[in-house]
């Protein structure tokens, strides 16, 4: 990363920055590491993060699959406040991630019962099943809004209220409006709303930087959603600036 | 019935916006989903919720509530607290259900007019 590039020396990258695994008990099984990654690339994405719920265990893999095939992986996590709302957290370094884990898992009460919820599996790069998780990902954590983006930002990372204009599990939907007061690094509108008409369509997001995402919980929905963005590289550093609008760094509208 | 007589009759702690317990409630509702409680909640209602941010309060005063009850013990957050005293929207606290209560102030006679009546 070198800040001082100029406009010209910068280049545009894809990015779907909210992707689930098979971690996750409402994705799919087939959202092994190893194939997110590749199906990741042949949707000609340049960057992706991993966000399961509550959790980051198969970051590291995919993450490690990603570099096999050249593309870039943050990992995450979506966190579920006590209000019920969705927040995508992105960090820096995977130790970043499972310090946020730890303090998640801390106050994620409850246990899955897979017959209900689904089965959450933890797998290797080479999608290997290495495990379960026996936590109830799917719930909520006793967390407010509040502390999950200071906590975020205290393990250096980004806080980004996922799918805004959904009616449930989401910012505005759960608390009506965005509490000026809360400090978040952007908001996500989902695939439904195009990105470039997301500040027509979905009232009270004028001031936040706006991305979308894809949520693919199936390999086919990868990159349903994607956003472009302009910066030197594609990793987190970049990202960061690219939401603050730093530096020549942009979110580009498709 | 106003917000004064709820309190007495059922039970409620005020904890926020006692000045304002001198409204007349003119129907009640129950929600969670803040988006959906400001499109649809009737003016002047008491709104049973177990939503404890500081946005309640915006949307109470959007919509002219008579009052908000926190159910199943749920405590405002100080934030929320501040805000309903300076916007005189009284906070009830209910240890039970929001059905429950919900049955008991319908019971009551407290009824959302409907289109015709
Ligand atoms: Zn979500
Ligand atoms: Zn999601």
């Amino acid at each position: 990363m070198n800040p001082a590039l100029t406009t010209q020396e910068l280049k545009h990258f894809r990015a779907d920055t909210h992707i689930h695994t098979c971690l996750s008990p409402c994705g799919d099984l087939e959202m092994g590491p190893r194939d997110i990654a590749a199906q990741s690339r042949h949707a000609g994405l340049d960057m992706i993060a991993v966000c399961d719920h509550n959790s980051a265990e198969n970051a590291g893999a995919v993450m490690r699959a990603g570099d096999r095939v050249g593309l870039a992986v943050l990992p995450g996590m979506e966190i579920c406040s006590r209000e019920e709302v969705h927040v995508v957290a992105l960090f820096e370094t995977l130790e970043a991630a499972h310090q946020m884990q730890e303090f998640v898992y801390a106050r994620l009460p409850g246990e899955n019962q897979r017959e209900v919820w689904g089965e959450q599996i933890m797998a290797n790069e080479k999608n290997e099943v290495l495990g379960e998780n026996h936590r109830l990902l799917i719930g909520a954590t006793t967390l407010n809004l509040y502390k999950i983006v200071e906590q975020v930002h205290a393990c250096g990372g980004l806080c980004i209220a996922s799918h805004v204009d959904r009616p449930a599990y989401s910012l505005i939907g759960n608390l009506g409006f965005i509490p000026p007061d809360l400090d978040i690094d952007g908001i996500e509108v989902s695939f439904r709303v195009p990105l470039c008409r997301a500040r027509q369509s979905v009232n009270g997001i004028a001031g936040y930087p706006c991305v979308t995402a894809s949520d693919a919980h199936f390999l086919r929905d990868i990159g349903r959603a994607w956003y472009g963005l302009q910066m030197a590289s594609p990793c987190f550093a970049e990202l960061r600036m690219a939401l603050k609008g730093e530096n020549g760094r942009k979110i580009i509208a498709n | 019935m106003k917000t004064q007589d709820l309190i007495d009759r059922f039970g409620l702690t005020a904890a926020a916006g006692k000045d304002g317990t001198d409204r007349e409630i003119a129907g009640g509702y129950c929600g969670d989903l803040l988006s959906e409680v400001m499109a649809n909640a009737p003016i002047g209602c008491v709104w049973m919720t177990i939503q404890v941010h500081q946005n309640i309060v915006a949307v109470a005063v959007l919509r002219e509530m008579a009052a908000i009850v926190l159910a199943m013990d749920n405590q405002p957050d100080p934030e929320t607290c501040e805000k309903a005293d300076r916007e005189k929207i009284p906070i009830l606290l209910y240890s039970g259900t929001s059905y429950e209560l919900a049955g008991k102030l319908y019971g009551a006679g407290i009824v959302n007019k409907t289109a015709g009546e």
